[in-house]
């Protein structure tokens, strides 16, 4: 199966469980089940070719440009560690099913779960690195809502957040390593950089890039001091812990380092760094995890030991280290999986999980005592279970580990860990299933059904198998180490064997096991010793560095965004006043090239009346109705000077778009105070105007300064000018431009506008439903209302001149391509039609007569223009380029048809739609007060009696 | 002709930042209003200034205005629209939920004593 089939079925897997919750449980595990299960054969079908030594590969190109592919890579690491996440996958499933309590919503579960399983997937099969993070990050979002699947749990919520706190700092610093690393090999293809060793080791930025990495990898795989957040994820439903703990999440850390080894491994930067980390880790984890009450805890800092151990065995950098990890990573998987199962078990069944009130289940669930014992003792390194192989050979990897020049120090170390993880197994065992059996446990225990005891069974028989037969294993160790090993180092042939020999590892066992047994002996002082020390607490020190960083944030946020927009307001204009003198004084002025030209009496007075109208409006803004007259006497002033200096397009838009302008300003001003008060001080005006005149001064000058020169570089206009007709079939070039030239442009802006309108909308929507109904309909009216509603001459003036409206619409419509007009002036032209008959015949009577709603239109109009854009495809061209010919149907004249009109009608109905619904919901608003709508719009019946019509009249 | 546009410009820029400063929200729409006009005016006189040109393209004339301002332009002219009736929307929301039309938050603000 195609390596991309593996990745992406988990992805898409993972909308079934969701759909699957009402079929029942069973049917949603099972179908998560299939998906878990047809990407592990379809990984299977990849094993003769790895076994063969191959490298399967995908490719797809992603963006390039970034050295970002989506590239995949199957090689002996790959595979194994892929094995361990679907294979341990199934295991987890078969248990979640019968774990998962009837409150649990399974279908949420299982999604989250299979997102988890195809980040991990991802990861290990990832041969760009950049496609590696995407999948690591999602990684660390998937775990972290798998660890706070339980919601009303806070210790989930907390668990899951510092998880994912931690992880996520890791993950950027890892970005930042990664980054670098590419750009000193080149490429990001991690086929490329495996291969870039001497290079990569001899650059400078190696440190840099080798600790940002270590980062990312200590904080996922919880190395000291990153360690405390695993035990925290423990809240966790168990199959979560046992899936994200033993196999997947933690080891995706390790799994980086190994996938890294080649190229980072091997200097004495990485030796004491990581060596160090393992090793500390190693023996802390064991320590607390003895001194733990709860299974769970106990297992997940066994889990931060063993994670250690494996971290120091890739540090030590040689091919026997590499060895044994993957060797431990193996056994570490089957047999933390079986315990945390079990735990899980004894959990579901005696209601309990705190060894206190545990102890003698031996005889009341014989199976799972036999399960996890025989996991236990594995752990704790006990011959003929595989956890004996792997220790032991780390044992002897750590006699010949020399760190800091003391040739004691790592070998005294390593047994202490040891010695205490023997420790805690046998506590895990005495304390749960050994002793008298209580009559206190919160619930009667007894082993589980079949489908829960099952999955940790069949780890357990592979935890015996391979204690007992290692060669069974021995070739695909061998292979998937010689995959991580590279051609840096030789690999021996035989490593794994049961008897070694009277070799110094098998003496350090011996005491490790005794050790472990004696501290059992003498538990209890040690536990009254542990109590009385006083320890840092890592949860308490971390928060309290969240609360630093957060207020800190806050801080820094309050500073600069206080809520004063104003003040934002003056500060951008300041700098960019400041900027455009900076560059006035420090840049050259070309010489004056344009000749200015002369301006007669009516531009002079056109401009007299817009200076005119900007200065009243400065001076009399408070009343705010003068200020919309005045403030339309500027816009019309600017329609017209658009006319005379030759833009009678800009002119008409501008023109039209100042009517609904006008009419918008107007509805929101019968909600709004009708006076602005005096409120800022004579100071503050003054400070306001200083700006406000600098920022003119500094436009007027840069404006005046550009017309009397010509432009730096030519322009592309004659490129317009010459194509509109022979490429564009228009000869109005300006919406030549708008339809064909730049049709992209035009369809980006349509839909803002639509989704303009659509906010609006929506806005009005949420005031509408919210509290501020209530006042809308007490609402008092500030203003004397007219005593006619809808006066009789405007109703039957906009009623009458709506055909012709329409008609001078479609002419401007149909005329835009070769005269001044088009999709956006005869939206306009139309919008203004319907909104005549909102105002004169009212909102009920126009509403009545709407065939289609606004929104609808909108859509229409971005449809249309996007498929006359797709339909150029079709003819294997780029996407909006148009075509057009020329066409005769006697008796008329002959006249075009261009694909751009079809693209015009669709900037024409997005334009109707966005302005409609706009200014339809704003009256919405205004509506809801007067309910009760007159029957009669035009409030004048005709038919109806004399009397009645003289009422009418007299008003 | 120069002088006179790029004044105009200059004058409702001035006047448009004026308004903007202020601390009600309807004078700051008004101002932004202004704004735009000038901006528009200003991107339309970066294809320098035609009188009497002809407005499409005639067979035996040379001289046109530069249409591409002009598209860009028409352009920003509807879609200034579509952003003028946002603003006022949120303008117009803020001001029925808390019967407060101020622009800046209320809530440490020393500079408005003087009035609810």
């Amino acid at each position: 199966m195609s390596l991309f089939f593996i990745v992406a079925l988990p992805f898409l897997g993972a909308l079934l469980p969701g759909i699957m919750n009402a079929a029942g449980r069973a049917a949603c595990a099972g179908v998560t089940f299939t998906v878990s299960l047809t990407a592990f054969i379809g990984l299977l079908t990849n094993l003769p070719a790895v076994w063969r030594g191959e490298v399967v590969m995908a490719r797809v190109n992603w963006m390039p440009e970034l050295g970002l592919n989506f590239t995949l890579m199957l090689d002996g690491l790959g595979f194994f560690f892929a094995f361990l996440i679907l294979g341990i996958g199934l295991l987890i499933i078969a248990y979640g099913r019968h774990y998962l309590s009837r409150d649990d919503h399974m279908g949420e579960f299982f999604t989250y779960l299979l997102l988890f399983q195809g980040a991990m997937v991802g990861i290990v099969l990832s041969d760009n690195i950049l496609l590696l993070l995407v999948f690591w990050e999602l990684t660390s979002l998937s775990s972290f809502l798998l660890i706070g699947y339980w919601k009303h749990l806070p210790e989930g919520r907390q668990g899951a957040r510092m998880a994912l706190t931690v992880t996520g700092m890791g993950g950027l610093a890892m970005i930042g390593g990664m980054l670098i690393l590419g750009q000193i090999a080149g490429s990001y293809d991690l086929s490329v950089i495996l291969q870039n060793r001497e290079a990569i080791q001899a650059d400078p930025l190696y440190l840099p890039a080798l600790i940002l990495i270590l980062l990312g990898c200590f904080t996922k795989s919880a190395q000291f001091p990153f360690h405390f957040w695993l035990p925290h994820a423990m809240a966790a439903p168990t199959p979560v812990s046992a899936y994200l703990h033993s196999a997947t999440m933690v080891k995706a850390g390790i799994f980086l380092m190994a996938r890294m080894w080649p190229v980072l491994s091997g200097t004495p930067e990485w030796f004491v760094i990581v060596t160090t980390a393992g090793l500390v880790t190693m023996v802390l984890g064991a320590v607390i995890a003895l001194f733990k009450h709860d299974l769970k805890a106990l297992l997940a800092f066994s889990t931060v030991s063993h994670l250690g151990l494996i971290t120091m065995l890739l540090g030590t950098g040689s091919a026997f280290g590499a060895f044994a990890a993957i060797f431990h990573i193996l056994n570490h998987a089957t047999f933390k999986a079986a315990l945390f199962m079990s735990a899980g078990i004894v959990d579901h069944e005696a209601h309990t999980r705190d060894i206190r009130r545990l102890g003698g289940l031996r005889t009341l669930m014989p199976v799972t005592f036999v399960i996890a014992t025989l996991a236990a003792l594995s752990m704790a390194g006990i011959p003929f279970l595989n956890g004996f192989l792997s220790k032991e050979m780390m044992l002897e990897e750590a006699t010949h580990t020399v760190l800091f020049g003391a040739w004691w120090l790592v070998p005294a170390l390593a047994t202490f860990g040891s010695l205490m993880s023997a420790a805690y197994c046998f506590r895990f065992i005495g304390h749960t299933f050994l002793g008298p059996v209580r009559n206190d446990y919160p619930s009667k225990p007894h082993d589980p059904n079949a489908g829960m005891w099952m999955p940790p069974a069949i780890l357990v028989v592979l935890v015996v198998v391979i204690g007992v037969a290692p060669f069974l294993v021995q070739d695909f160790v061998s292979l998937v180490a010689k995959s991580v090993i590279g051609g840096t180092a030789e690999l021996k042939v035989k490593y794994i064997k049961i008897w070694h020999g009277l070799v110094p590892a098998l003496y350090l066992s011996i005491v490790a096991v005794l050790g472990g047994l004696l501290v059992m002996g003498i538990y209890k002082p040690l536990l009254k010793m542990w109590e009385t020390t006083p320890r840092p607490e890592a949860k308490v020190i971390f928060e309290w560095i969240v609360e630093a960083a957060a207020s800190l944030a806050r801080w820094f946020t309050e500073l600069l965004h206080n809520g004063a927009f104003t003040r934002y307001a003056m500060v951008g204009l300041v700098v960019i006043v400041a900027a455009g003198y900076h560059a006035w004084v420090t840049g050259t002025l070309g010489p004056v090239v344009r000749e200015a030209q002369a301006a007669g009496p009516v531009p002079i007075a056109g401009w007299a009346m817009l200076v005119a109208a900007t200065a009243g409006l400065v001076f009399l803004h408070r009343n705010r109705f003068l200020a919309l007259i005045l403030i339309g006497i500027v816009g019309l002033m600017v329609s017209i000077g658009f006319v005379f200096l030759s833009a009678p397009d800009l002119a008409m838009t501008q023109f039209t778009v100042e009517v609904v302008t006008i009419i918008l300003l107007l509805l929101a001003l019968n909600f709004l105070p009708n006076r602005t008060p005096i409120e800022s001080t004579a100071l503050r005006r003054v400070r306001d105007a200083g700006v406000a005149i600098a920022g003119g001064l500094g436009t007027f000058a840069l404006a005046y300064h550009y017309l009397l020169r010509d432009a730096v570089l030519t322009p592309i206009s004659d490129f317009h000018l010459g194509n509109s007709y022979k490429g564009g079939g228009g000869t109005n070039v300006v919406n030549v431009i708008l339809v064909d030239f730049r049709g992209f442009d035009t369809y980006g802006e349509i839909i803002v506008l639509g989704i303009a309108a659509l906010i609006i909308y929506a806005l009005t929507e949420t005031l509408l439903d919210g509290p501020v109904r209530r006042r809308l309909l007490n609402r008092v009216p500030d203003q004397p209302q007219a005593g006619d509603k809808h006066p009789m001459m405007m109703v039957v003036l906009t009623r009458v001149i709506m055909p012709v409206v329409l008609m001078v619409g479609f002419y401007i419509f149909l005329r835009g391509h070769n005269e001044p007009g088009g999709g956006f002036i005869a939206g306009l032209i139309v919008s203004i039609a319907v909104v005549m008959q909102y105002m004169a015949s009212g909102f009920q009577w126009t509403t009545a007569r709407l065939r289609y709603p606004y929104h609808g239109i909108i859509g229409a109009g971005v449809l249309i223009a996007g498929l006359t854009g797709i339909g150029s495809w079709f003819v294997a061209k780029p996407f909006l380029t148009s075509d057009f010919t020329y066409v005769r149907i006697p008796p008329f004249h002959e006249f075009e048809l261009a694909t751009a009109a079809l693209f015009d009608l669709g900037v024409f109905l997005a334009v109707v739609g966005a302005v409609m619904l706009s200014l339809e919901s704003f009256s919405r608003l205004a509506r809801t007060q007067d309910a009760e709508d007159s029957e009669h719009p035009m409030d004048i019946d005709p038919s109806r009696k004399a009397g009645s019509v003289e009422k009418a009249g007299g008003t | 002709m120069e002088l006179f546009v790029a004044s105009a410009i200059g004058v409702m820029t001035a006047g448009g930042i004026y308004l903007v400063l202020r601390l009600r929200t309807f004078p700051v729409i008004l101002g932004m209003s202004l704004l735009t006009y000038a901006v528009n005016v200003f991107l339309f006189a970066s294809g320098r200034l035609t009188v009497g040109a002809p407005p499409v393209l005639v067979d035996g004339v040379t001289t046109y205005t530069d249409p591409l301002p002009q598209a860009l332009v028409l352009t920003a002219i509807v879609i200034s629209f579509g952003m003028t009736a946002v603003v006022v929307v949120i303008g117009l929301g803020a001001f029925l939920g808390s019967n407060d039309d101020h622009v800046d938050d209320q809530t440490d603000d020393g500079e408005q004593e003087g009035q609810p």
